[in-house]
């Protein structure tokens, strides 16, 4: 079976022209992506993460055709990026967490019958399948609203719905949950399983929630300053790492430390009325970490802090 | 069967647009009022220089206006449909060109499509008006080259303008911040061109005829039409070669489209 | 060390870009110097060497310092107030102590004097080079002239202040911004200078501000009206600055009355 994305020690460079004196002017390089190799097979559900400016988004613009490579080469869907743009947009969907796809002014309707018309899909197989993916996400309220009147939540779930139109091979995202609430981030992450189980779909998601990880991918590629320093499965990053996400519960009132199976506690402030679990997400999940709590005390308000990429990536290099 | 439906995406988007521009009714009369209004004001300048000399490069007032009055078809045509290439900056730096580059569909057809203006037709609708009166007005003699000149001069002007629209989106991959650059030759052509040429000085004749064909837009044919001839290096018969300044500045406009592409996916370095 | 390239990177972006779309916009303003300079001295070659007490020479001086004032008068409507508006700051602003109308004013003014030797002066160094420019008669034009383009800046601030305010009654002003610089293109000698219209549009554009804040100012700074003439000019100025702010004045109050009402 051929991989339906194919990195070949990829590369791409930028040259910087910083002032070095006074007059004088020097040119720098700066390595965005700096030789990666990785393949990605269709059906697997792949998580991309690193630090801010570590590669991510350099590497997503040359899978999808938008940045030609200053070395090695990418393969997508069998194409060539950008010299076979176009057809290779009819095969993926894309969706870019701070750019918008849709019609900033239109209603969201106009931008499916819009986008359905562009991939040249014939009128009552694109009303099936709007059909389809407007319920699957929730939008029906929201069809006649502008895109710019939606909320982030709504908005997101709309680009989904878009780029899934024309029933692309491989869908990209790029930073989709970032920004949004827990349960807008839920419900895209139901979705997008439940669409990968119908259809089989390859995923490629790059971001900085390790909830998305757990939730979507069974592999995950870390990539630190343009390299790949990881590429297995998330058991076996969580294995090397410690990966340990933090559920952050607010009581109503102050109480004794609570005990939860598969999380540690490991913190307590304001006497009790603030307790930080630390738990493992090959173990299990914070929405069962949180039911736990729940069934012993009420809880008025939580966070998820996620593991920093920076502390993930640097116990990733002493290991090594 | 399957470049049929290539169009129904352009007609859809370009309907959706329609549609939206007409449901803020007072916004749309307002700006096709002022696009309309345009036309009339550059007019007023023609129409004050001539009230003062009885000719103005050679020509009267009437004249006059026939060269205004194709030179503004011309271009406003050309702007109703690569108008909207004036935006790249602007998408540019709010990085939502590359929302374009993951369609289906070449940059330059999303670009004009994606915004189209349906007010910038008032100024061609005045123009149109001018156009009409003015001929009416003239001392011409309708011969089928004549009706022939009439015809399709502001149909090569809207080739060659929209050639410069073109080019100046070519370019402005290039300048970003200096995009402004390329209103010189885009709006300045727009300007020159709707003048007698021989009121421009021996330099900017040349630049508006050779380097950006301007005065091929309107002025050269006019003198065609009626029956004048023209000034230092710019000879009346320069208006029968329209279709070939309209060829070669669609020649530059490619160059500097596909440069500005290749610049914008960084294939230039 | 990452950071301290990205760092120099955007601020030298940013110091060169900015050098680059100043100097786009001297050249694209050079341009049109030349067409307009080329068009008038062929106009008033043909009319034998002078219009309306224009010569060759200054018509020149005339599209120079049109060009070089563009800028800072700023006949392109920004929308800043309006944004609040729509924003809904505004009110914010209007809470403040600081007097909504003079402060902006003083802003603008700012901005105008910032604006003029980057975007002003170039494409007037630009003609003197090339075309030649003819220098006033007497030195008292240019204390005199600066006095006049201030008040100009001032006279077209406070159009612009009341266009902005419109924003309180329809929230998209561009419409209004647009057909605003179409219409006083021409009423206040952009293309043409106001004293070479026929004689009845002439005494119609006298009476409306228009002429005054961009037309005015370069006949005082070139000299073409002096001393006492060039007085009677500023007071007529001073005059119509003065109408102007009261107006803006009364439809603030309007709009702040329409926002109280509002619940805004």
């Amino acid at each position: 079976m051929q991989p339906i994305v194919a990195f070949e020690d990829l590369g791409r460079s930028f040259v910087v022209r910083q002032k070095a004196g006074r007059l004088a002017r020097e040119k720098k390089i700066v390595r965005a992506v700096d030789g990666i190799t990785a393949s990605i097979m269709p059906g697997e559900a792949v998580g991309y993460i690193g630090a801010n400016g570590a590669g991510k988004s350099t590497t997503i613009k040359m899978l999808t055709g938008i940045l030609v490579p200053s070395g090695g080469h990418v393969q997508t869907c069998g194409f060539d990026p950008v010299p076979q743009r176009r057809r290779l947009a009819r095969e993926i969907g894309v969706v870019f967490g701070q750019r918008s796809q849709l019609w900033w002014d239109l209603p969201l309707r106009d931008s499916f019958r819009i986008l359905a018309a562009i991939h040249r899909i014939a009128a009552e197989a694109a009303a099936d399948r709007t059909e389809q993916l407007v319920h699957g996400l929730g939008l029906g309220a929201l069809l006649d609203t502008p895109v710019r009147q939606l909320s982030l939540g709504e908005r997101m779930r709309g680009e989904v719905a878009a780029a899934l139109i024309h029933r692309p091979r491989l869908l990209v995202l790029d930073e989709p949950t970032i920004g949004l609430d827990m349960i807008s981030k839920e419900r895209l992450r139901h979705f997008l399983v439940a669409e990968r189980a119908e259809r089989g779909t390859t995923l490629l998601l790059t971001t900085h929630d390790m909830g998305d990880i757990e939730r979507l991918c069974e592999r995950v590629l870390v990539v630190d300053h343009g390299r790949l320093v990881f590429d297995g499965t998330l058991e076996v990053l969580a294995e090397r790492v410690a990966l340990q996400r933090v559920l952050v519960v607010d009581l109503p009132a102050p109480h004794s430390d609570l005990m939860v199976s598969q999380a540690s506690h490991i913190g307590s402030e304001l006497d009790g009325q603030r307790q930080r679990f630390a738990f493992s997400p090959t173990e299990t999940t914070a929405a069962r970490v949180l039911a736990e709590v729940s069934s012993q005390v009420g809880v008025v308000d939580l966070t998820l802090e996620e593991p920093a990429i920076e502390d993930i990536v640097r116990t990733l290099y002493s290991h090594a | 069967m399957a470049d049929a439906t290539v169009w129904t995406g352009y007609r859809t988007l370009v309907g959706s647009r329609i549609r939206s521009q007409l449901a803020y009714r007072t916004s749309f009369v307002l700006l096709t009022l002022t696009s309309a209004a345009v036309g009339i004001v550059e007019l007023t300048e023609l129409y004050v220089i001539l009230h003062n000399v009885p000719v103005f490069g050679g020509l009267d007032f009437t004249q006059a206006s026939v060269v205004f009055a194709l030179a503004n078809l011309g271009f406003s045509l050309a702007d109703v449909v690569f108008g909207q290439l004036d935006s790249i900056p602007t998408l540019l730096r709010a990085g939502q060109l590359e929302a374009l580059l993951v369609r289906p569909l070449p940059l330059m057809g999303q670009l004009i499509t994606n915004d189209i203006q349906l007010r910038r037709f008032g100024r061609a609708l005045v123009a149109l008006v001018i156009l009409i009166i003015a001929m009416a007005n003239v001392a011409v003699a309708w011969t089928p080259s004549v009706i022939y000149l009439v015809i399709t001069t502001p149909i090569f002007g809207a080739m060659i303008y929209g050639g410069l629209f073109a080019v100046a989106g070519g370019l402005q991959f290039f300048l970003i911040d200096g995009a402004e650059f390329t209103s010189s030759f885009v709006y300045g052509s727009s300007y020159a061109g709707e003048l007698p040429g021989s009121v421009l000085t021996l330099p900017l004749r040349v630049a508006f005829t050779f380097v950006a064909p301007a005065t091929i837009t309107a002025y050269a044919p006019a003198l065609l039409i009626l029956e004048l001839p023209g000034p230092a290096l710019l000879p009346a018969w320069l208006g029968w070669l329209a279709p070939i300044f309209a060829a070669t500045t669609w020649l530059l406009a490619s160059l500097a489209w596909r440069a500005g592409i290749r610049r914008f996916t960084g294939a230039g370095g | 060390m990452r950071a301290y390239a990205e760092l120099a990177r955007g601020e030298f972006r940013r110091y060169s870009s900015y050098r680059l779309a100043i100097l786009a916009g001297v050249f694209t303003n050079s341009v049109f110097g030349f067409i307009r300079v080329s068009v008038l001295s062929a106009a008033i070659a043909t009319a034998g060497g002078s219009i309306a007490a224009y010569s060759a020479r200054e018509v020149s001086t005339y599209v120079w310092l049109g060009q070089a004032l563009l800028a800072p008068i700023a006949l392109f409507v920004w929308t800043d107030i309006a944004d609040r508006v729509k924003t809904g700051e505004i009110a914010v602003d209007l809470s403040r102590p600081v007097d909504l109308q003079l402060g902006w004013w003083l802003r603008d003014l700012g901005r105008a004097a910032f604006v003029f030797p980057a975007r002003g002066l170039p494409p007037l160094l630009v003609g003197a080079l090339t075309v030649g420019l003819a220098l006033p008669r007497s030195w008292t034009a240019l204390p005199l002239g600066l006095l006049s383009v201030t008040l100009g800046i001032s006279i077209s601030f406070a159009l612009r202040f009341m266009i902005n305010l419109i924003a309180f009654w329809t929230l998209d002003i561009r419409g209004f911004v647009g057909l605003y610089f179409v219409l006083i293109g021409p009423l206040c000698g952009l293309f043409v200078p106001v004293h070479m219209f026929p004689e009845s549009l002439r005494a119609v554009i006298n009476v409306l501000p228009f002429p005054w804040m961009f037309q005015a100012p370069i006949d005082v700074l070139s000299g073409r009206v002096l001393n006492w003439d060039a007085l009677h000019v500023i007071v007529i100025q001073a005059a119509w600055l003065v109408v102007l702010l009261v107006l803006g004045r009364m439809v603030l109050w309007r709009a702040t009355l329409r926002l109280v009402v509002q619940g805004g």
